[in-house]
Protein backbone atom coordinates (compact mmCIF):
# COMPACT_ATOMS: atom_id res chain seq x y z
CA UNK A 1 0.00 0.00 0.00
CA UNK A 2 1.39 3.41 -0.96
CA UNK A 3 1.77 6.22 1.57
CA UNK A 4 -1.07 8.10 -0.14
CA UNK A 5 -3.37 5.09 0.14
CA UNK A 6 -2.44 4.63 3.79
CA UNK A 7 -3.16 8.31 4.44
CA UNK A 8 -6.53 8.10 2.69
CA UNK A 9 -7.48 5.01 4.67
CA UNK A 10 -6.64 6.64 8.01
CA UNK A 11 -8.40 9.87 7.00
CA UNK A 12 -11.50 7.85 6.12
CA UNK A 13 -11.33 6.12 9.50
CA UNK A 14 -10.97 9.49 11.23
CA UNK A 15 -14.03 10.93 9.44
CA UNK A 16 -16.18 7.86 10.07
CA UNK A 17 -15.19 7.81 13.73
CA UNK A 18 -16.22 11.46 14.11
CA UNK A 19 -19.52 10.89 12.29
CA UNK A 20 -20.30 8.00 14.64
CA UNK A 21 -20.19 10.36 17.63
CA UNK A 22 -23.19 12.68 17.13
CA UNK A 23 -22.04 15.03 19.92
CA UNK A 24 -18.79 15.62 18.02
CA UNK A 25 -20.70 16.47 14.85
CA UNK A 26 -23.63 18.47 16.20
CA UNK A 27 -21.86 20.62 18.83
CA UNK A 28 -19.33 22.15 16.38
CA UNK A 29 -22.18 22.96 13.99
CA UNK A 30 -24.74 24.29 16.43
CA UNK A 31 -22.72 25.94 19.21
CA UNK A 32 -20.91 28.53 17.03
CA UNK A 33 -24.20 29.38 15.31
CA UNK A 34 -25.93 29.89 18.65
CA UNK A 35 -23.12 32.12 19.89
CA UNK A 36 -23.31 34.06 16.62
CA UNK A 37 -27.06 34.54 17.03
CA UNK A 38 -26.67 35.68 20.65
CA UNK A 39 -23.80 38.07 19.94
CA UNK A 40 -25.33 39.47 16.75
CA UNK A 41 -28.62 40.06 18.55
CA UNK A 42 -27.11 41.46 21.73
CA UNK A 43 -24.50 43.67 20.07
CA UNK A 44 -26.72 44.91 17.26
CA UNK A 45 -26.54 48.45 18.68
CA UNK A 46 -22.73 48.47 18.33
CA UNK A 47 -23.37 49.20 14.63
CA UNK A 48 -24.10 52.78 15.73
CA UNK A 49 -20.56 53.33 17.02
CA UNK A 50 -18.65 55.83 14.90
CA UNK A 51 -16.15 53.95 12.73
CA UNK A 52 -17.84 50.55 13.02
CA UNK A 53 -16.71 48.83 9.82
CA UNK A 54 -19.75 46.77 8.83
CA UNK A 55 -23.36 47.51 7.97
CA UNK A 56 -24.60 44.83 10.36
CA UNK A 57 -23.05 43.23 13.42
CA UNK A 58 -24.12 39.87 12.03
CA UNK A 59 -21.82 40.31 9.02
CA UNK A 60 -19.04 41.56 11.29
CA UNK A 61 -19.38 38.57 13.65
CA UNK A 62 -19.79 36.01 10.85
CA UNK A 63 -16.03 35.32 10.83
CA UNK A 64 -15.99 33.98 14.38
CA UNK A 65 -17.77 30.62 13.80
CA UNK A 66 -15.06 29.62 11.32
CA UNK A 67 -12.42 29.94 14.03
CA UNK A 68 -14.60 28.31 16.67
CA UNK A 69 -15.34 25.44 14.31
CA UNK A 70 -11.60 24.99 13.76
CA UNK A 71 -11.12 24.78 17.53
CA UNK A 72 -13.78 22.07 17.82
CA UNK A 73 -12.30 20.09 14.91
CA UNK A 74 -8.90 20.37 16.55
CA UNK A 75 -10.07 19.06 19.88
CA UNK A 76 -11.96 16.19 18.31
CA UNK A 77 -8.97 15.15 16.21
CA UNK A 78 -6.57 15.45 19.13
CA UNK A 79 -8.88 13.54 21.47
CA UNK A 80 -9.34 10.73 18.94
CA UNK A 81 -5.59 10.43 18.44
CA UNK A 82 -5.07 10.36 22.22
CA UNK A 83 -7.68 7.61 22.44
CA UNK A 84 -5.75 5.63 19.83
CA UNK A 85 -2.72 5.90 22.09
CA UNK A 86 -4.64 5.03 25.26
CA UNK A 87 -6.33 1.99 23.70
CA UNK A 88 -3.09 0.68 22.22
CA UNK A 89 -4.23 1.14 18.60
CA UNK A 90 -1.12 3.20 17.85
CA UNK A 91 1.07 0.41 19.22
CA UNK A 92 -0.60 -2.15 16.98
CA UNK A 93 -0.34 0.22 14.03
CA UNK A 94 3.37 0.67 14.63
CA UNK A 95 3.85 -3.09 14.17
CA UNK A 96 2.24 -2.87 10.72
CA UNK A 97 3.92 -1.49 7.57
CA UNK A 98 2.05 1.80 8.11
CA UNK A 99 4.36 4.81 7.66
CA UNK A 100 4.38 7.34 10.46
CA UNK A 101 3.85 10.23 8.07
CA UNK A 102 0.63 8.55 6.88
CA UNK A 103 -0.56 8.23 10.46
CA UNK A 104 -0.23 11.93 11.12
CA UNK A 105 -1.49 13.21 7.78
CA UNK A 106 -4.35 10.71 7.82
CA UNK A 107 -5.53 11.84 11.22
CA UNK A 108 -5.21 15.50 10.29
CA UNK A 109 -6.80 14.82 6.89
CA UNK A 110 -9.91 13.56 8.66
CA UNK A 111 -10.01 16.71 10.81
CA UNK A 112 -9.59 18.90 7.74
CA UNK A 113 -12.50 17.17 5.94
CA UNK A 114 -14.74 17.68 8.99
CA UNK A 115 -13.55 21.28 9.30
CA UNK A 116 -14.31 21.96 5.64
CA UNK A 117 -17.83 20.55 6.00
CA UNK A 118 -18.36 22.79 9.05
CA UNK A 119 -17.09 25.84 7.16
CA UNK A 120 -19.47 25.16 4.27
CA UNK A 121 -22.31 24.84 6.78
CA UNK A 122 -21.45 28.18 8.45
CA UNK A 123 -21.19 29.86 5.06
CA UNK A 124 -24.58 28.52 3.96
CA UNK A 125 -26.23 29.61 7.22
CA UNK A 126 -24.66 33.04 6.90
CA UNK A 127 -25.91 33.45 3.34
CA UNK A 128 -29.35 32.16 4.36
CA UNK A 129 -29.71 34.80 7.10
CA UNK A 130 -28.74 37.61 4.77
CA UNK A 131 -24.98 38.01 5.04
CA UNK A 132 -23.48 38.91 1.64
CA UNK A 133 -19.80 38.38 0.87
CA UNK A 134 -18.24 41.58 -0.44
CA UNK A 135 -15.59 39.45 -2.17
CA UNK A 136 -18.19 37.43 -4.11
CA UNK A 137 -18.05 33.77 -5.11
CA UNK A 138 -14.27 33.76 -5.48
CA UNK A 139 -14.10 35.17 -1.95
CA UNK A 140 -16.22 32.27 -0.68
CA UNK A 141 -13.70 29.82 -2.14
CA UNK A 142 -10.78 31.71 -0.59
CA UNK A 143 -12.67 31.79 2.72
CA UNK A 144 -13.10 28.01 2.64
CA UNK A 145 -9.41 27.59 1.79
CA UNK A 146 -8.41 29.82 4.71
CA UNK A 147 -10.81 28.04 7.09
CA UNK A 148 -9.33 24.69 6.01
CA UNK A 149 -5.79 25.94 6.59
CA UNK A 150 -6.79 27.16 10.06
CA UNK A 151 -8.24 23.73 10.88
CA UNK A 152 -4.95 22.15 9.75
CA UNK A 153 -2.98 24.63 11.88
CA UNK A 154 -5.00 24.09 15.06
CA UNK A 155 -5.31 20.38 14.27
CA UNK A 156 -1.54 20.00 14.22
CA UNK A 157 -1.38 21.59 17.69
CA UNK A 158 -4.05 19.14 18.91
CA UNK A 159 -2.12 16.23 17.37
CA UNK A 160 1.08 17.40 19.05
CA UNK A 161 -0.67 17.60 22.45
CA UNK A 162 -2.17 14.13 21.94
CA UNK A 163 1.13 12.55 20.88
CA UNK A 164 3.12 14.28 23.59
CA UNK A 165 0.76 13.49 26.49
CA UNK A 166 -1.15 10.44 25.25
CA UNK A 167 -4.11 11.73 27.23
CA UNK A 168 -7.51 12.77 25.93
CA UNK A 169 -8.09 14.86 29.07
CA UNK A 170 -4.89 16.81 28.42
CA UNK A 171 -6.04 17.55 24.88
CA UNK A 172 -9.43 18.66 26.18
CA UNK A 173 -7.55 20.89 28.61
CA UNK A 174 -6.16 22.77 25.60
CA UNK A 175 -9.65 23.87 24.62
CA UNK A 176 -10.11 26.53 27.32
CA UNK A 177 -6.63 27.86 26.58
CA UNK A 178 -7.44 28.23 22.89
CA UNK A 179 -10.80 29.76 23.81
CA UNK A 180 -8.95 32.44 25.80
CA UNK A 181 -7.06 33.35 22.62
CA UNK A 182 -10.40 33.61 20.82
CA UNK A 183 -12.03 35.87 23.42
CA UNK A 184 -9.00 38.13 23.94
CA UNK A 185 -9.03 39.05 20.27
CA UNK A 186 -10.91 41.32 17.90
CA UNK A 187 -13.77 38.82 17.69
CA UNK A 188 -16.43 41.24 18.99
CA UNK A 189 -14.97 44.65 18.21
CA UNK A 190 -12.48 45.99 15.64
CA UNK A 191 -9.12 46.61 17.30
CA UNK A 192 -9.24 50.36 16.65
CA UNK A 193 -12.53 50.57 18.55
CA UNK A 194 -11.31 48.67 21.63
CA UNK A 195 -11.13 51.31 24.33
CA UNK A 196 -9.11 49.59 27.05
CA UNK A 197 -5.41 49.92 26.21
CA UNK A 198 -4.15 46.62 27.59
CA UNK A 199 -6.97 44.70 25.90
CA UNK A 200 -6.23 46.36 22.56
CA UNK A 201 -2.53 45.48 22.98
CA UNK A 202 -3.38 41.88 23.87
CA UNK A 203 -5.69 41.63 20.86
CA UNK A 204 -2.98 43.12 18.64
CA UNK A 205 -0.32 40.58 19.66
CA UNK A 206 -2.83 37.73 19.58
CA UNK A 207 -2.45 35.80 16.29
CA UNK A 208 -6.12 34.72 16.43
CA UNK A 209 -7.13 38.37 15.81
CA UNK A 210 -5.45 38.21 12.40
CA UNK A 211 -7.08 34.89 11.52
CA UNK A 212 -10.49 36.38 12.32
CA UNK A 213 -9.70 39.60 10.47
CA UNK A 214 -8.61 37.68 7.38
CA UNK A 215 -11.91 35.79 7.23
CA UNK A 216 -13.82 38.96 8.14
CA UNK A 217 -12.17 40.99 5.37
CA UNK A 218 -13.61 38.65 2.74
CA UNK A 219 -17.10 39.16 4.19
CA UNK A 220 -17.27 42.90 4.94
CA UNK A 221 -14.43 44.51 2.95
CA UNK A 222 -13.87 42.55 -0.23
CA UNK A 223 -10.27 41.91 -1.19
CA UNK A 224 -7.90 43.19 1.50
CA UNK A 225 -4.44 41.93 0.53
CA UNK A 226 -2.84 42.81 3.87
CA UNK A 227 -5.51 41.10 5.98
CA UNK A 228 -5.42 38.00 3.77
CA UNK A 229 -1.62 37.84 3.70
CA UNK A 230 -1.49 38.08 7.49
CA UNK A 231 -4.19 35.44 7.96
CA UNK A 232 -2.70 32.96 5.49
CA UNK A 233 0.81 33.68 6.75
CA UNK A 234 -0.04 33.19 10.42
CA UNK A 235 -2.15 30.09 9.77
CA UNK A 236 0.70 28.61 7.66
CA UNK A 237 3.25 29.42 10.35
CA UNK A 238 1.15 27.75 13.07
CA UNK A 239 0.62 24.75 10.78
CA UNK A 240 4.36 24.40 10.08
CA UNK A 241 5.28 24.71 13.77
CA UNK A 242 2.48 22.33 14.79
CA UNK A 243 3.30 19.73 12.15
CA UNK A 244 7.02 19.84 12.97
CA UNK A 245 6.29 19.43 16.68
CA UNK A 246 3.72 16.66 16.04
CA UNK A 247 6.13 14.77 13.74
CA UNK A 248 8.81 14.95 16.41
CA UNK A 249 6.35 13.82 19.11
CA UNK A 250 5.19 10.92 16.93
CA UNK A 251 8.80 9.83 16.45
CA UNK A 252 9.32 9.95 20.21
CA UNK A 253 6.09 8.08 20.86
CA UNK A 254 6.96 5.30 18.39
CA UNK A 255 10.46 5.02 19.83
CA UNK A 256 9.01 4.69 23.33
CA UNK A 257 6.52 2.04 22.27
CA UNK B 1 -33.56 17.14 60.91
CA UNK B 2 -30.26 16.30 62.61
CA UNK B 3 -29.93 13.31 60.31
CA UNK B 4 -30.43 15.50 57.26
CA UNK B 5 -27.84 17.99 58.48
CA UNK B 6 -25.31 15.29 59.34
CA UNK B 7 -25.61 13.82 55.83
CA UNK B 8 -25.49 17.29 54.25
CA UNK B 9 -22.35 18.27 56.14
CA UNK B 10 -20.66 14.97 55.31
CA UNK B 11 -21.45 15.29 51.59
CA UNK B 12 -20.46 18.96 51.51
CA UNK B 13 -17.17 18.32 53.31
CA UNK B 14 -16.25 15.56 50.87
CA UNK B 15 -17.11 17.66 47.80
CA UNK B 16 -15.21 20.67 49.10
CA UNK B 17 -12.21 18.54 50.05
CA UNK B 18 -12.15 17.09 46.54
CA UNK B 19 -12.53 20.48 44.88
CA UNK B 20 -10.03 22.42 47.00
CA UNK B 21 -7.40 19.68 46.83
CA UNK B 22 -7.71 19.24 43.08
CA UNK B 23 -6.62 22.27 41.02
CA UNK B 24 -8.20 20.88 37.83
CA UNK B 25 -11.61 21.16 39.53
CA UNK B 26 -11.02 24.42 41.38
CA UNK B 27 -9.22 26.56 38.82
CA UNK B 28 -11.74 26.45 35.94
CA UNK B 29 -14.60 27.58 38.18
CA UNK B 30 -12.52 30.60 39.28
CA UNK B 31 -10.80 31.38 35.99
CA UNK B 32 -13.76 31.18 33.61
CA UNK B 33 -15.78 34.01 35.20
CA UNK B 34 -12.63 36.16 35.33
CA UNK B 35 -12.02 35.39 31.71
CA UNK B 36 -15.58 36.34 30.69
CA UNK B 37 -15.35 39.49 32.80
CA UNK B 38 -12.09 40.45 31.10
CA UNK B 39 -13.38 39.73 27.61
CA UNK B 40 -16.69 41.56 28.08
CA UNK B 41 -15.73 44.49 30.32
CA UNK B 42 -12.37 44.97 28.58
CA UNK B 43 -13.15 44.22 24.97
CA UNK B 44 -16.61 45.72 24.75
CA UNK B 45 -16.32 48.83 26.94
CA UNK B 46 -16.85 51.02 23.87
CA UNK B 47 -20.43 49.74 23.77
CA UNK B 48 -21.18 52.21 26.57
CA UNK B 49 -20.84 54.96 23.92
CA UNK B 50 -23.83 53.63 22.01
CA UNK B 51 -26.65 56.22 22.06
CA UNK B 52 -29.17 55.26 24.75
CA UNK B 53 -26.72 53.39 26.98
CA UNK B 54 -27.33 55.13 30.28
CA UNK B 55 -25.97 52.89 33.05
CA UNK B 56 -24.43 55.41 35.43
CA UNK B 57 -21.63 53.31 37.07
CA UNK B 58 -20.19 52.39 33.64
CA UNK B 59 -19.63 49.31 31.48
CA UNK B 60 -17.33 47.45 33.92
CA UNK B 61 -20.06 47.53 36.58
CA UNK B 62 -22.69 46.67 33.98
CA UNK B 63 -20.81 43.51 32.99
CA UNK B 64 -19.83 42.64 36.56
CA UNK B 65 -23.45 41.90 37.48
CA UNK B 66 -23.84 39.54 34.53
CA UNK B 67 -20.60 37.72 35.26
CA UNK B 68 -21.45 37.48 38.98
CA UNK B 69 -24.79 35.82 38.18
CA UNK B 70 -23.12 33.67 35.52
CA UNK B 71 -20.48 32.50 38.01
CA UNK B 72 -23.26 31.64 40.46
CA UNK B 73 -25.14 29.63 37.83
CA UNK B 74 -22.07 27.82 36.50
CA UNK B 75 -20.86 27.13 40.04
CA UNK B 76 -24.06 25.11 40.41
CA UNK B 77 -23.57 23.38 37.06
CA UNK B 78 -19.97 22.42 37.92
CA UNK B 79 -21.28 20.86 41.13
CA UNK B 80 -23.75 18.90 38.99
CA UNK B 81 -20.80 17.51 37.02
CA UNK B 82 -19.41 16.23 40.34
CA UNK B 83 -22.72 14.55 41.21
CA UNK B 84 -22.76 12.82 37.81
CA UNK B 85 -19.16 11.70 38.38
CA UNK B 86 -20.15 10.27 41.78
CA UNK B 87 -22.91 8.25 40.14
CA UNK B 88 -20.65 7.05 37.35
CA UNK B 89 -17.92 5.96 39.75
CA UNK B 90 -20.36 4.11 41.99
CA UNK B 91 -19.73 6.38 44.98
CA UNK B 92 -23.32 7.67 44.91
CA UNK B 93 -24.66 4.13 45.29
CA UNK B 94 -22.69 3.72 48.52
CA UNK B 95 -23.78 7.19 49.61
CA UNK B 96 -27.45 6.30 49.11
CA UNK B 97 -26.98 3.09 51.08
CA UNK B 98 -25.20 4.81 53.95
CA UNK B 99 -27.44 7.89 54.32
CA UNK B 100 -30.21 7.71 56.91
CA UNK B 101 -31.89 10.82 55.42
CA UNK B 102 -31.19 11.04 51.70
CA UNK B 103 -32.57 14.52 51.17
CA UNK B 104 -29.44 15.59 53.04
CA UNK B 105 -27.46 14.51 49.97
CA UNK B 106 -29.06 17.23 47.84
CA UNK B 107 -28.64 19.76 50.64
CA UNK B 108 -24.96 18.81 51.02
CA UNK B 109 -24.21 19.25 47.33
CA UNK B 110 -26.03 22.62 47.43
CA UNK B 111 -24.00 23.76 50.42
CA UNK B 112 -20.77 22.74 48.71
CA UNK B 113 -21.81 24.66 45.58
CA UNK B 114 -22.43 27.72 47.76
CA UNK B 115 -18.94 27.59 49.31
CA UNK B 116 -17.36 27.10 45.87
CA UNK B 117 -19.25 30.09 44.52
CA UNK B 118 -18.34 32.29 47.51
CA UNK B 119 -14.68 31.62 46.67
CA UNK B 120 -15.21 32.51 43.02
CA UNK B 121 -17.32 35.58 43.80
CA UNK B 122 -14.69 36.88 46.24
CA UNK B 123 -11.93 36.67 43.64
CA UNK B 124 -14.19 38.14 40.95
CA UNK B 125 -15.20 41.06 43.16
CA UNK B 126 -11.61 41.92 44.05
CA UNK B 127 -10.58 41.79 40.39
CA UNK B 128 -13.55 43.95 39.38
CA UNK B 129 -12.73 46.58 42.00
CA UNK B 130 -9.08 46.61 40.92
CA UNK B 131 -10.29 46.95 37.29
CA UNK B 132 -12.17 50.11 38.22
CA UNK B 133 -15.70 48.92 38.90
CA UNK B 134 -17.83 51.70 40.36
CA UNK B 135 -20.33 50.84 43.07
CA UNK B 136 -23.23 53.23 43.49
CA UNK B 137 -25.29 51.16 45.91
CA UNK B 138 -25.04 51.05 49.70
CA UNK B 139 -24.40 47.97 51.87
CA UNK B 140 -28.05 46.88 51.73
CA UNK B 141 -28.13 47.10 47.93
CA UNK B 142 -24.93 45.10 47.65
CA UNK B 143 -26.24 42.54 50.13
CA UNK B 144 -29.32 42.27 47.92
CA UNK B 145 -27.20 41.74 44.80
CA UNK B 146 -25.15 38.94 46.38
CA UNK B 147 -28.33 37.46 47.90
CA UNK B 148 -29.85 37.29 44.46
CA UNK B 149 -26.73 35.61 43.10
CA UNK B 150 -26.82 33.13 45.98
CA UNK B 151 -30.37 32.09 45.04
CA UNK B 152 -29.24 31.71 41.41
CA UNK B 153 -26.40 29.48 42.61
CA UNK B 154 -28.77 27.27 44.62
CA UNK B 155 -31.27 27.12 41.75
CA UNK B 156 -28.63 26.10 39.20
CA UNK B 157 -27.25 23.48 41.59
CA UNK B 158 -30.71 22.00 42.07
CA UNK B 159 -31.30 21.98 38.31
CA UNK B 160 -27.98 20.23 37.64
CA UNK B 161 -28.50 17.82 40.54
CA UNK B 162 -31.89 16.83 39.12
CA UNK B 163 -30.35 16.11 35.72
CA UNK B 164 -27.35 14.27 37.21
CA UNK B 165 -29.57 12.07 39.39
CA UNK B 166 -31.83 11.18 36.49
CA UNK B 167 -29.14 10.44 33.89
CA UNK B 168 -26.33 9.36 36.28
CA UNK B 169 -23.54 9.79 33.73
CA UNK B 170 -20.90 12.38 32.94
CA UNK B 171 -22.29 12.46 29.40
CA UNK B 172 -25.17 14.45 30.89
CA UNK B 173 -22.81 17.45 31.13
CA UNK B 174 -24.16 19.26 28.05
CA UNK B 175 -27.76 18.67 29.22
CA UNK B 176 -26.91 20.49 32.46
CA UNK B 177 -24.81 23.20 30.89
CA UNK B 178 -26.49 24.17 27.63
CA UNK B 179 -29.90 25.34 28.97
CA UNK B 180 -28.13 27.43 31.62
CA UNK B 181 -25.83 28.91 28.99
CA UNK B 182 -28.77 29.73 26.73
CA UNK B 183 -31.03 31.26 29.36
CA UNK B 184 -28.13 33.45 30.56
CA UNK B 185 -27.15 34.65 27.10
CA UNK B 186 -30.74 35.18 25.91
CA UNK B 187 -30.91 38.01 28.47
CA UNK B 188 -29.63 41.60 27.98
CA UNK B 189 -25.97 40.64 28.41
CA UNK B 190 -24.21 43.40 26.47
CA UNK B 191 -26.66 46.32 26.53
CA UNK B 192 -29.81 47.24 28.48
CA UNK B 193 -33.00 45.65 27.18
CA UNK B 194 -34.19 48.96 25.71
CA UNK B 195 -31.32 48.78 23.19
CA UNK B 196 -32.09 45.25 22.03
CA UNK B 197 -33.96 44.78 18.78
CA UNK B 198 -35.63 41.96 16.91
CA UNK B 199 -35.91 38.38 18.13
CA UNK B 200 -33.43 38.79 20.98
CA UNK B 201 -35.57 41.59 22.47
CA UNK B 202 -38.66 39.35 22.32
CA UNK B 203 -36.82 36.45 23.94
CA UNK B 204 -35.14 38.66 26.56
CA UNK B 205 -38.42 40.28 27.53
CA UNK B 206 -39.90 36.91 28.58
CA UNK B 207 -36.64 35.47 29.95
CA UNK B 208 -36.70 35.33 33.78
CA UNK B 209 -32.96 36.02 33.89
CA UNK B 210 -33.67 39.49 32.48
CA UNK B 211 -35.49 40.41 35.70
CA UNK B 212 -32.54 39.14 37.77
CA UNK B 213 -29.98 41.02 35.67
CA UNK B 214 -31.87 44.29 35.64
CA UNK B 215 -32.55 44.17 39.38
CA UNK B 216 -28.91 43.25 40.06
CA UNK B 217 -27.65 46.13 37.93
CA UNK B 218 -30.04 48.55 39.60
CA UNK B 219 -28.83 47.42 43.04
CA UNK B 220 -25.18 47.93 42.07
CA UNK B 221 -26.05 51.39 40.75
CA UNK B 222 -27.86 52.25 43.99
CA UNK B 223 -31.18 52.80 42.21
CA UNK B 224 -33.15 49.64 43.02
CA UNK B 225 -35.82 48.71 40.49
CA UNK B 226 -38.05 45.63 40.28
CA UNK B 227 -36.07 43.98 43.09
CA UNK B 228 -39.12 42.28 44.61
CA UNK B 229 -40.00 40.82 41.19
CA UNK B 230 -36.44 39.52 40.76
CA UNK B 231 -36.43 37.84 44.18
CA UNK B 232 -39.88 36.36 43.51
CA UNK B 233 -38.67 34.95 40.19
CA UNK B 234 -35.45 33.59 41.72
CA UNK B 235 -37.22 32.01 44.69
CA UNK B 236 -39.95 30.58 42.44
CA UNK B 237 -37.34 28.92 40.23
CA UNK B 238 -35.49 27.74 43.32
CA UNK B 239 -38.55 26.01 44.74
CA UNK B 240 -39.41 24.45 41.36
CA UNK B 241 -35.90 23.06 40.93
CA UNK B 242 -35.80 21.85 44.55
CA UNK B 243 -38.78 19.66 43.68
CA UNK B 244 -37.01 18.66 40.43
CA UNK B 245 -33.86 17.65 42.35
CA UNK B 246 -35.71 15.72 45.06
CA UNK B 247 -37.70 13.83 42.43
CA UNK B 248 -34.40 13.11 40.69
CA UNK B 249 -33.14 11.67 43.95
CA UNK B 250 -36.19 9.42 44.15
CA UNK B 251 -35.53 8.28 40.56
CA UNK B 252 -31.95 7.43 41.49
CA UNK B 253 -33.16 5.52 44.53
CA UNK B 254 -35.70 3.63 42.43
CA UNK B 255 -33.04 2.77 39.86
CA UNK B 256 -30.71 1.51 42.60
CA UNK B 257 -28.24 4.22 41.42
Amino acid sequence: MTTAAQTAELARRSVIRTLRQPANVIAPLIFPMMLLAVNAGGLHSAEQLPGFPAETFLAFAMAVPFIQGALFATMNAGTDLARDIQTGFLNRLSLSPMRSVALLTGQLGGAVVIGLVQAIFYLCVGLAVGVRLESGIAGALVLLALATLIVLAFGSLGAFAALRTGSGEAVQGLFPALFVFLFISSMNMPRNLIEIDWFRTAATVNPVSYLIEGVRSLIIVGWDAQALALAFGIASAIAIIGLTAATWALGERLTRT
Amino acid sequence: MRGVLAVALGVAWRVLHNVFSNPSLLIPSIVFPLFFFTAFAGGLSRVSDVPGFDYEPGYTSFQFVFVLLQSAAFGGVFTGFGIARDFESGFARRLLLASPRRSGIVLGYSFAAFVRWVTTASVLTVVAIVAGMKVGGGPIDIFGLYGLALIVNATATLWAAGVAMRLRTMQAGPVMQMPVFLILFFAPVYVPIDLLQGWIETVASVNPVTALLEAGRSLLAGEPEHVALAFAVALGLGVAFAVWALRGLRRAEAAGA
